[in-house]
């Protein structure tokens, strides 16, 4: 199973202040540990949300935002996405993480859904729907190169 | 915590653990069987302990601690101490004397080191390719005999018994625990690629029973050659296999229908392609390539699955490429198999008469003979050339040669479109 690993901002990450020197090298072991693992498929630091946006819908409207946004403890600071045997190994894996605001800090671990998890969800109809869209997108490539 | 949260951690701890307390164990005692012995006693001990004082800070060196100094209590009992073992005592003792990062990064090397040699022994050739999977399987996979025999489909003290005896001809043949230098690394190395590549397909084209894909499998054969990535990086083949690997996983959602059936690679919806790991995929296959590794067995063949990977539509192919790949791989290792893809490449590259020749040339390759893919190809080529009653007999007799009902069911249907049977 996959899992996704969220770090839950912190003051100081979203104030754009860079982690120590020290919490570098432990961060970098620690992400060492879990590529020799075999574990870690992707995984990157966000920047504070002052440099993000976010659209908001609203029926058919949508507005951007720019950031920042206020509820810091509802941010993300970064993530990373395991792949893993069970839900147990991921905790166990992120209870080895270094603390990683070197405060107090969150990390969120969350399964990703698997394609069996939307079982009766992705009914034939969608997945119809979905060749549909791959049909088309293939004529229009075609209809561009003549 | 509660009982039974504790009892779920000590179980993902000891999954985690297992095959690198093995590994540092068979060093300390040069004993494979004793190793694992040593390694279930410190679970024994863990599981007595830990729910009176709680999980130690550093599970992993808890569990190694204590069973090396179980390993030291037997050698004590059992009279053999000599200055090795006064030793190994002497370095036990001095350990938690020095910084404890710093000994985690030593640590942490010498396991690595532990683990690839290993993997060595496990896929030592002395061992017949079962027992080596099985073994491999159990000890760095860390599967128990229970998971090996469901995803092999067989029995379980069947596994056992493939377990122990690998063991007991490891120990008989004195095979040493060491990573081959020279000539001989070569050809050992091949052997460990050659078993992970092995479980992955086994896992990927589920040769026996109902299901097409046991995704588990694949994981574990995929998790193992990306820690291997790591232990060997300057081996450019294990990048091609871990590329060959990550590539071919990433279309595994897109090869099952609704129905579980098979979906063939042309036909797949590659929305569904899973691109972090054809991302990965491809960085893997770019690192072999730096590293000289371009003409690998492995390297050549995820440069095949890189070809259908970048193409955003099965239109868009590379057929050429994928041809000119296949050249190369057909010169480096040769095999029948290769040329009937190969075959398939230059019908999709230059029109399915070209293929068909090709084809034709395979069909009385002896190993071939029970092959389904090679009737089943050459139906393809036959229904695209229109000569349909030709194509439903071709299909009709890939399905009678395939053991997996899913794949059988896909062929029959093939053989039905064709039309009814011409009346004599």
């Amino acid at each position: 199973m996959r899992v996704m690993v969220i770090v839950k901002a912190s003051k100081d990450s979203e104030a754009g202040i860079m982690p120590s020197a020290q919490l570098l090298t432990e961060m970098g072991n620690y992400n060492e540990q879990l590529v020799k693992a075999g574990i870690m498929l992707a995984g990157d630091g966000l920047t504070p949300s002052s440099k993000g946006a976010r659209i908001v819908f609203s029926g058919a409207k949508r507005t951007v935002v720019d950031g920042p946004f206020a509820e810091t403890k509802e941010l993300i600071a970064g993530f990373w996405i395991w792949q893993v045997k069970s839900m147990q190994e991921a905790i166990e894996w992120a209870k080895r993480c270094p603390n990683p605001t070197g405060d107090q800090s969150v990390l969120e671990l969350r399964p990703v859904f698997e394609s069996e998890d939307f079982g009766a969800e992705l009914t034939p109809e969608l997945r119809a729907q979905e060749e549909r869209l791959a049909k088309q997108i293939l004529e229009r490539q075609k209809a561009g190169k003549h | 915590m509660s009982a039974p949260d504790l009892s779920r951690s000590i179980d993902a701890i000891w999954r985690i653990e297992f095959p690198r307390l093995v590994a540092g164990l068979t060093r300390f005692t040069g004993d494979l069987s004793g190793a694992e012995d040593l390694a279930q006693d410190a679970l024994v001990a863990a599981l007595e302990h830990w729910p009176r004082t709680g999980v130690p800070e550093r599970p992993g060196a808890w569990l190694m601690t204590t069973a090396k100094r179980r390993a030291l209590d037997q050698l004590r009992r059992g009279k053999m101490l000599d200055r090795k073992h006064e030793q190994l005592g002497r370095e036990l003792d001095a350990r938690p004397d020095t910084r404890a990062d710093e000994r985690d990064a030593a640590l942490d090397d010498e396991y690595g080191d532990d683990l690839l040699r290993l993997m060595f022994m496990t896929c030592h050739p002395v061992l017949s390719s079962d027992a080596r999977v099985a073994l491999t399987l159990r000890l760095l996979g860390g599967l128990t005999a229970e998971e090996i025999a469901r995803a092999f489909l067989v029995s379980v003290p069947t596994v056992e018994q493939r377990i122990v005896r690998a063991k007991r001809t490891l120990a008989e043949a004195r095979v040493p625990f060491e990573a081959p230098r020279g000539s001989e690394r070569a050809e050992r190395l091949a052997s460990v690629l050659g078993v992970l590549y092995l479980v992955f397909n086994e896992g990927y084209a589920a040769t026996r029973g109902d299901d097409w894909l046991r995704p588990a499998l694949c994981e574990d054969a995929l998790r193992l050659g990306r820690v291997l990535a790591e232990l060997a990086s300057e081996e450019p083949e294990v990048h091609g296999l871990v590329a060959l690997m990550e590539l071919t996983s990433s279309r595994s959602r897109a090869r099952v229908g609704p129905n579980g059936e098979p979906v063939l690679l042309l036909d797949q919806d590659r929305g569904r392609w899973d691109a972090l790991l054809i991302h990965r995929g491809l960085a893997a296959l770019a690192r072999a390539e730096a590293l000289g590794g371009a003409r690998g067995v492995y390297a050549l063949q995820a440069a095949i699955a890189a070809c259908h990977a970048r193409a955003r539509v099965a239109s868009e192919t590379d057929w050429a490429r994928i041809v000119a790949l296949y050249d190369a791989l057909a010169s480096l290792a040769p095999s029948p198999i290769v040329e009937l893809n190969r075959a398939v490449a230059v019908s999709m590259a230059f029109g399915p008469a070209a293929g068909l020749e090709l084809v034709d040339a395979l069909a009385n390759e002896p190993a071939l003979a029970s092959y389904h893919l090679l009737p089943a190809a050459r139906g393809d080529l036959l229904a695209k050339l229109g000569r349909t009653g030709e194509a439903r007999a071709e299909f009709a007799r890939a399905a009678s040669l395939t053991r997996n009902a899913r794949e059988q069911k896909v062929l029959l249907d093939r053989a039905a479109a064709c039309g009814p049977e011409a009346r004599p």
